[in-house]
């Protein structure tokens, strides 16, 4: 149960992760969780300036039909280097790198993840990858698109290919070492009690997230390996002229690139089942749909990645095989999204400012969801593919979806992280401000793509340009939306209110650590005798619930 | 729509009025869906937010409503994958008697040569009602012929060709746009499709033209000394290659293809790969000595021979040019799509 | 899972003896154990995709051009490859050795056969030395200066070999043999730091889970190449 509420500001400053040890030493030697997680947070916030920085010049470009910001060339590092950098630097780490360190090991109730030291290792790659691709982008960059199809990129570009593909190879062993250290603590070190189905479903997500990193990342390893070699020794691999088939380069891309989108999502569905469970103050609906959903999705997603090569050349049958599988993976979503909404139901709502974020990842990703099957549909990607269509529908997702998710999450676990609660009434004006501007970016994109204006375009004809303002007016305000919550997280760090180990009154063990945790989590191991989401023992007033390890 | 902001692309192809249909079909379900979702959000929150002394009730879930909600879309989704396969099948499977109309991509820039002999760069000039055959390939990297009004796409690769196919229902000038990005000048290798009415078609044709592609195709057949092997009868050291188009060929191995256009232009360039039956491996392979306009020629070339008697087209001038579109049998293999490697 | 039949355990701190190698985080030393063995295992899963992807191009291009893969097969040696094969798996043998010999105190046999492990994993990477200087010499080594003309099809003496269907071969028998013994030098790292540790006396029948972990990774290592050793040598051949 959460401490008794005690006036914050009469509490001395308790020994916490943050203060215990001071100095940079203490923070780049640390094998703390938490503190990596703090780590990560710095890095990716980085990396999403400047991803961010890149979409604004392309936005800014294609305000008119010409030509006339930048040079093609440029244009095309600019949209090659903003996706790279928000997939691979930003969105994948993002949820499992900054809150799935942070918690997970809380939330299973144990002191850290099973491998510590590996744990630091997979940040110190992440830099090492993100300081690769630093380097790449200012002696050069590269102009491959982030999908860095052959024989363009081992044969025909001028740009700095080979390292920007050795840097996203070290960013992947950050990923893979993730996702076993998550595998393995979820197996291996929940506390006593803390049974498969009394686990958040924050970590059934991880789980399912986890296992697609480490079987999906090596096979991008391999092929960019394959492909820095073509490049640099003209082998022959992917190139026709020499035998090989630039088509096997595209299966064995998206064979991991496709799942690598789940792994961008998954955490994200896995933070928005927390808030709305908490929020509404009831158990999520349909518990074990739910996380049977998460591992169905990781299992099926392996399956589909040739839904992004139905125009390429495949066979028509290898087309139906794979726009039908596309359809099975869309229904653990679809389910999902139904339970969430159906928890909504009969519970006892709260519209702080998490709340709004998953209402807004709600609505976000159902569209988005929705408009994956358009382009599953063999028949409508004839024509949508390679147009802003498909642009339109992964930004719902990963902006929409993962993104929200993400912000959500932060807002939810802040006073958790950083002892102190952030600006109520400034969180629920960005997340109205992100959810406005998001739509204004992305909604008119969709009739652009069917229009037929194809992606990575930096001149366009002159009919397409009403839409692309109207975009870029979205992305303004989108902007805004973005630095806020930088703003006033940086600010609540010292002028904020001391947050209490509950504010929330939250389910979850993370929840009866102190705010901010101690090193080492808990006093003594606790012991689960309750199922996940006690939200009625927590809301029964007055009455002393199941007892507790203490 | 509006002059300068329209909303939908023009419809301009028999494909386009089935892919709309599909496209509506999709909207409508998935508008509802997002309807339904919207409104039970917007409602629950509203209905139940928190109240004092009302607590929310605990509901573990609903096995009959969860099993309802995955059966009911999985049949949706079937529906639209059925339907979505349908009209996909027939965007790739181009009809008998298509006229044939050659591609070549290349940095940054379209190449087309009609059967008929007329050449285009970024412009394709083809008459309204015609079924028009495209075979595609890429001198360098991978692009993709893409035309928005007839909902038409397809990526052109190098090293093989790949086949699409349009009727064009309504006179105008369309974009074409090359949609698989190739390097700097990608958003620039765009053009039109110009459908003309088939009296001003006729018209176009007859402005000039070096003579049908065949017969290019036999100029250098015999300029390259192909035809000292490849003999109209069984006494050459290369099979005869009357009538071998579109049929089925035995291998070296056993196995049998189709003599399709990427298999002719696979012997050309690689005659080991796949080698005849019952001849010796002496052809040479002429990578790097014919460019792709020219195995076109020769691809056209191998498609007009028919064996005696079976009727079809002479590569002669002398033909009148609208029947460069009546090839023979030999198209129905054709049509059936010309991928090798799935 | 940690056994859940026991009440709140107390902390552990200090308050019972264990092995200095117990990590704080870890409840108590099984824990640990299954935590690290799990670990290796997930590792060896991710190993397996990432040469996965090699065997996937590996097998299409085979199925592509058999003949010619055949006539490049035939060009190795597998009497060298075939000798490689049997190293490797007597080094495996002297792992699963080294092992026992820890279970069972056996000081001076843990190290020896932690030596020969690391004995015949050199043998192994100066094999392959040899090998691949021998397609140095050839010109088979896939660039500039590859040269495969007139080599002919085993079982079709009037065919040659394509030479750049060849040359995908070379291509793909450098990067997968190449990738191979990467792999076995790190293992040799791997097993200088064991062969360190157990000098230093840290193995105990209760610990010695670095062994454990290391001998799963030399094992893969191990099976990778009996997996790549027909692929590469044996293509087409016959006694």
């Amino acid at each position: 149960m959460a401490t008794a509420p005690v006036p914050p500001a009469a509490q001395p400053e308790r020994e916490n992760y943050l203060n215990k040890h001071y100095g940079v030493g203490s923070w780049l030697f640390t094998t703390d969780h938490k503190r990596i997680a703090l780590l990560y947070l710095l890095s990716i916030t980085f990396f999403f300036f400047i991803g961010g920085f890149f979409a604004l010049l392309i936005r800014l470009e294609l305000l008119t039909p010409g030509g006339d910001l930048v040079q093609a060339d440029t244009y095309n590092k600019l949209f090659t280097q903003h996706g790279q950098v928000m997939v691979f630097f930003f969105l994948i780490p993002s949820i499992p790198a900054v809150l799935g360190n942070f918690l997970v090991p809380m939330m299973v109730g144990a002191k850290d993840l099973a491998f510590p030291r590996i744990n630091l290792l997979s940040w110190y790659l992440y830099i090492i990858g993100g300081i690769m691709m630093l380097h790449c982008m200012l002696t050069g960059g590269v102009d491959t698109g982030w999908t860095f199809y052959v024989p363009f990129s081992t044969a025909f570009s001028n740009t700095k290919v080979i390292e920007a593909g050795l840097a996203i190879f070290v960013a992947g062993f950050s990923s893979i070492l993730t996702g076993l250290n998550f595998i393995v603590t979820i197996h291996r070190m929940r506390a006593p009690g803390m049974t498969w189905s009394r686990l958040p479903l924050f970590i059934w997500a991880h789980y399912a997230t986890s296992i697609i990193q480490v079987l999906g990342t090596p096979v991008i390893a391999i092929t960019l390996v394959l492909v820095v070699a073509e490049r640099a020794l003209h082998l022959g691999i992917f190139d026709p002229k020499l035998g090989g088939d630039p088509l096997l380069f595209q299966h064995l891309f998206w064979f991991y690139s496709h799942p690598a989108v789940y792994i961008m999502i998954l955490p994200s569905m896995g933070v928005v089942t927390e808030i709305i469970a908490c929020f509404s103050r009831k158990r999520i609906f349909g518990y074990s749909f739910v996380a049977f959903s998460s591992i169905a999705i990781a299992v099926f997603g392996f399956l589909v990645w040739a839904h992004h090569m139905f125009v390429a050349g495949i066979s028509v049958y290898a087309a139906l095989v794979f726009s039908l599988l596309s359809y099975a993976v869309a229904v653990p979503s679809a389910v999902k999204v139904f339970n969430w909404t159906a928890t909504l139901y009969k519970g006892s709502i709260h519209y702080d400012a998490p709340m709004l974020y998953a209402f807004g990842f709600l609505g976000l990703f159902t569209i988005g969801g929705l408009t994956g099957l358009f382009l599953a549909c063999l028949g409508v990607d004839m024509h949508v593919h390679d147009t802003y269509f498909v642009i339109a529908h992964f930004h719902y997702i990963m902006v929409g979806g993962a993104l929200m998710g993400y912000l959500g999450g932060m807002h939810f676990w802040w006073p958790k992280i950083s002892g102190r609660l952030y600006p109520e009434g400034w969180a629920r004006l960005a997340a109205l401000i992100v959810f406005i501007g998001f739509n204004l970016t992305f909604f008119p994109q969709f009739i652009l793509g069917y229009l037929g204006m194809p992606r990575r375009y930096y001149q366009y004809p002159p009919e397409f340009q009403v839409l692309n303002v109207l975009s870029t007016a979205g992305a303004t305000v989108l902007g805004i939306g973005y630095l806020l919550p930088m703003i006033y997280f940086l600010w609540s760090m010292r002028y904020g209110k001391p947050a209490p180990d509950n504010p929330w009154n939250a389910a979850g063990l993370e929840w009866k650590t102190q705010s901010p945790p101690t090193t080492f989590n808990f006093e003594e191991e606790p012991v689960v005798t309750w199922e996940a989401y006690n939200y009625e023992e927590l809301d029964a007033p007055h009455k002393e619930e199941v007892p507790v390890a203490r | 729509m509006f002059d300068n902001f329209p909303l939908w692309p023009d419809r301009a192809s028999t494909a386009a009025g089935n892919v709309d249909a599909l496209f509506i079909f999709l909207l409508i379900v998935s508008g509802l869906m997002t309807l339904l979702i919207f409104v039970a959000v917007v409602y629950f929150s509203a209905r139940y937010r928190n109240r004092q002394g009302v607590p929310a009730e605990q509901i573990e879930g609903s096995t009959p409503l969860e099993l309802t909600w995955s059966i009911i879309p999985l049949f949706v989704f079937m529906v639209i994958f059925a339907w979505g396969a349908v009209v996909y099948f027939k965007s790739r499977t181009p009809p008998r008697d298509s006229t044939e109309v050659y591609v070549v991509a290349k940095q940054w820039m379209w190449k087309l040569e009609h059967a008929e002999g007329q050449r285009e760069i970024n412009e394709l000039h083809v008459p309204v009602g015609r079924d028009v055959k495209l075979i595609m390939t890429s001198q360098d990297v991978i692009h993709s012929f893409f035309v928005p009004a007839f909902r038409m796409k397809q990526d052109v690769l190098p090293g093989r060709y790949t086949v699409a196919w349009f009727r064009a229902i309504k006179p105008g000038t369309y974009h074409l746009f090359c949609t698989q990005y190739c390097g700097t000048q990608h958003s620039g290798m765009i053009g039109s499709i110009i459908v003309m009415e088939p009296a001003q078609y006729e018209a176009w044709m007859s402005g000039g033209s070096t003579g049908p592609l065949s017969a290019t195709g036999e100029k250098i057949f015999g300029e390259l000394g192909c035809s000292t092997c490849h003999r109209s009868d069984s006494q050459g050291r290369g099979p005869n290659l009357q009538g071998v188009f579109g049929k089925p060929v035995q291998l070296e191995d056993g196995r049998i293809v189709t003599a399709d256009e990427n298999y002719i232009r696979e012997c050309i360039l690689d005659p080991g790969a796949r080698r005849v039956k019952g001849f010796q491996p002496i052809m040479p392979t002429f990578q790097g000595l014919v460019s792709d306009e020219q195995v076109n020629a020769l691809v056209a070339y191998v498609k007009s021979l028919a064996k005696p008697g079976e009727g079809g087209v002479k590569p002669a001038a002398a033909v009148p040019v609208n029947s460069a579109a009546n090839h023979s049998s030999a198209n129905q293999a054709a049509a059936e799509g010309s991928q090798v490697n799935p | 899972m940690h056994d859940s039949s026991t009440a709140a355990v107390p902390a552990a701190g200090h308050g019972e003896a264990h092995n200095p190698a117990l990590l704080h985080h870890f409840v108590d030393e099984q824990q640990q154990r299954d935590a690290s063995n799990f670990g290796m295992w997930i590792f060896l899963a991710t190993e397996v995709m990432f040469f996965g992807g090699l065997f996937c191009a590996y097998l299409i291009y085979r199925r592509w051009y058999f003949g010619d893969f055949a006539a490049a097969s035939k060009s190795i040696d597998a009497l060298l490859g075939g000798t490689n094969t049997a190293v490797l798996i007597c080094s495996s043998l002297t792992v699963v050795l080294a092992i026992w010999a820890a279970q069972t105190s056996r000081r001076a046999l843990l190290i020896g056969t932690l030596i020969l492990t690391m004995l015949f994993g050199l043998t192994f990477l100066g094999i392959k030395g040899k090998e691949y200087k021998d397609k140095f010499d050839e010109h088979h080594v896939p660039g500039a200066s590859f040269s495969f003309d007139h080599v002919s099809i085993p079982g079709h003496p009037d065919q040659y070999a394509n030479p750049r269907h060849a040359e995908i071969f070379f291509a793909l028998y450098f990067i997968m043999t190449g990738l191979h013994a990467l792999h076995m030098i790190i293992g040799l790292g791997i097993f200088t730091w064991l062969l360190w540790m157990a000098w230093k006396g840290r193995f105990t029948p209760e610990y010695h889970t670095p062994l454990e972990i290391g001998g799963l990774y030399w094992h893969f290592v191990d099976i990778v190449w009996i997996y790549l050793f027909p692929l590469l040598y044996l293509i087409d051949r016959h006694p």
